[in-house]
């Protein structure tokens, strides 16, 4: 209890107000140290993630700080550059489901018409089904890499971003410095990319970063069940998948901290996107 | 009650392009997107037979030996579907896939059941709860369990609760429906409610025991949802008129809780069908974890044997479930809501 007063006092003095600017701030400083730990891996630790460094299955030591695998390999340097991997994949799924989803949905809340009508019922179809399945799917066909699986995750996505722009351009629209800007004459294009897209920012950040949580998990759940990243590439999801098999013996290492990275960076993620929801959508303030 | 029919005609229709749409999807995933199944699944070196044999089995070849068109293997994909035709498993026996899918189905919805009713039950507590004592420590912790509880990734809550109450404790077994030879006389094919049927009350204890720890560990991290939504739902109905009434009048507190989740209701219950297709991503999860023989666990293994026919079945299978299930949802709202029909 104590050191919990002790930290609600200190985020107080750090932001004066509002629970949603301390969970951004929790966030951000989980999701920075994770991106540090990714960029500095080779000078955290000294050990290669993909050999053999030591006995295998040695239970964490000041030598091997989260212990080792079946094949000896230092459990520590494959959590550190498993960041890398899952990192990478994230921000390429991220790029590539943004760049298909934002631009089609500004285009269709912009013109509307039958175009619309058919993207809105093919990516409401998509996003109505569940993300995992069809990423399953996409992968068990492609197959395994970090290439592929970026690309199945990208996929689930492409409507979530989609349904974001389209709404928020469908509202933007309407109002009257857009209609302003077209009776001065300004191009359809110059409209767009001018005046709605920076407009779009705020909701786009809020679901940037839940869709990122959502995608971790998924990139996570497909390396689990063997669909994603493959050995011997340094993998959270992967390497929880191989500890499995030694859980009756109690090795707990092996499935502990992969997993605990996991929940770390997803959870950095949601308090970033739930926080700024807070800040920028503030709806219950009335109290009982 | 016209205007419920037209809600009804008119919700249904649009199940169709719904449904056609993902089918698409499926079909443009199996046959469009980079991959040969045929060497994957017979390799480089197989003789020109099998694998002539296998493009026949797969559908991309007529008896002939000449290729089928794409637009008529999508066709023929269609027709075979509409007559509830998913095609034959590529391996062990070449079953019907229909068949093996709806064999795999009931234990995917028992424990989805019981993940849910774990979730619903944590979610509603501990929301009431967190309403109650609003802006208290409590009331903090309860909200960034609701954020955290998502995040929770379902095979690692799954396996430390398997090393811990399995292997370190041994009071509960970690993996399968039941112990081996104590399955109950199949009806419904829930295990519990078959030995409830049959009185078979050693068959109901063992498939109790494996049930609990994925019905947890699924019902844990879908809880969140609902803990957020009731606390919200709660907030607002207690912030009401007839609740300060009911409080001037003295009314004890658990009456007055009582009285406001009566009220909190309808926004849950409208969650919780959309929580249905993050149920089916969960149990997936929670199957693959605790070897639970239901339809994640068998997708996963036809994936890994390369059945494809099997696999493309399954998915047609979840996504038709889903348009359905939704579309259910949807038209019980609308029953129970009139402002959704207008």
């Amino acid at each position: 209890m104590e050191i919990i007063n002790f930290f609600n006092k200190l985020l107080r003095k750090i932001v004066p107000h509002g629970s949603g600017a301390k969970l951004v701030i929790i966030g951000f400083s989980i999701v920075i140290l994770i991106i540090f730990i990714a960029i500095f891996a080779p000078f955290l630790t000294s050990y290669s993630p993909t050999k053999s460094v030591g006995l295998s299955l040695q239970p964490p030591s000041l030598k091997h700080l989260m212990g080792t695998n079946r094949l000896g390999y230092d459990m520590f340097s494959r959590i550190v550059y498993g960041a890398r991997t899952i990192l990478i994949v994230v921000i390429l799924s991220t790029i590539i489901s943004l760049s298909i989803g934002l631009p089609l949905g500004l285009l269709s809340g912009y013109y509307g018409g039958i175009i619309d009508r058919i993207l809105s019922i093919i990516m409401d179809s998509i996003y109505a089904f569940p993300g995992l399945i069809l990423a399953i799917a996409v992968a068990a066909v492609i197959g395994p890499g970090v290439i592929n699986t970026a690309l199945a995750i990208a996929i689930v996505y492409v409507p979530t971003y989609y349904r974001m722009a389209r709404g928020q351009t469908f509202s933007i629209r309407e109002q009257l410095y857009i209609e302003a800007m077209k009776a001065i004459g300004a191009k359809d294009r110059t409209i767009m990319i001018k005046h709605i897209l920076p407009n779009l920012l705020p909701t786009m950040t809020i679901v940037f970063s839940l869709s990122v949580a959502d995608t971790i998990l998924t990139e996570a759940s497909l390396s689990f069940l063997g669909l994603g990243v493959t050995a011997p590439t340094p993998d959270w999801g992967y390497d929880l998948r191989a500890g499995k098999e030694f859980l009756p013996a109690g090795y707990w290492w092996l499935i502990t901290f992969p997993g605990l990275f996991i929940i770390l960076l997803t959870i950095g993620f949601s308090f970033i996107g739930e926080g700024l929801n807070e800040i920028l959508n503030p709806r219950m303030k009335v109290r009982p | 009650m016209v205007s419920l029919r037209i809600y009804i005609a008119t919700r249904a229709l649009l199940t169709i392009p719904t449904i056609i749409i993902l089918l698409t999807i499926v079909f443009a995933i199996m046959r469009i997107l980079p991959g040969d199944p045929v060497t994957a699944i017979v390799g480089m070196k197989a003789p020109p037979e099998q694998i002539q044999e296998l493009k026949k089995e797969l559908g991309l070849i007529d008896e002939f030996g000449k290729p089928i068109p794409l637009y008529i293997q999508y066709l023929n994909y269609f027709s075979g579907i509409i007559k509830g035709d998913f095609g034959k498993s590529l391996i062990w026996g070449k079953r019907p896939v229909i068949i093996e899918i709806l064999e795999h189905f009931p234990a995917t919805i028992e424990l989805s059941i019981m993940g849910f009713i774990v979730s619903l039950l944590i979610g509603l507590i501990s929301g009431v709860y967190s309403a109650h004592k609003y802006s208290s420590w409590m009331d903090s912790t309860i909200r960034i369990y609701g954020i955290i509880s998502y995040a929770l990734f379902i095979p690692w809550i799954g396996m430390l609760f398997q090393m811990f109450f399995g292997v370190q404790l041994k009071i509960l077994p970690v993996a399968g429906r039941i112990d081996p030879g104590m399955e109950p006389q199949q009806i419904t094919g829930l295990f519990l409610l078959d030995s409830i049927i049959t009185s078979n009350w050693p068959s109901f204890i063992s498939s109790l025991k494996h049930l609990i720890l994925p019905s947890i560990t699924l019902g844990i991290v879908l809880s969140g949802i609902f803990t957020r939504l009731t606390r919200g739902a709660m907030l607002e109905v207690l912030s009401q008129d007839f609740i300060i009434a009911a409080k001037a009048r003295g009314l004890p507190n658990r009456k007055i809780l009582l009285h406001a989740l009566k009220n909190a209701f309808i926004p849950i219950l409208t969650m919780m069908g959309l929580q249905f297709a993050l149920l089916l991503t969960g149990a997936i999860l929670t199957e693959t974890t605790f070897s639970w023989p239901g339809i994640g666990t068998f997708l996963m293994e036809r994936i890994n044997y390369r059945d494809y026919t099997t696999v493309q079945g399954t998915v047609v299978f979840f996504a038709i479930i889903i348009s359905l299930v939704s579309l259910i949802v949807d038209l019980i709202y609308a029953y129970i809501d009139p402002r959704i029909r207008y």
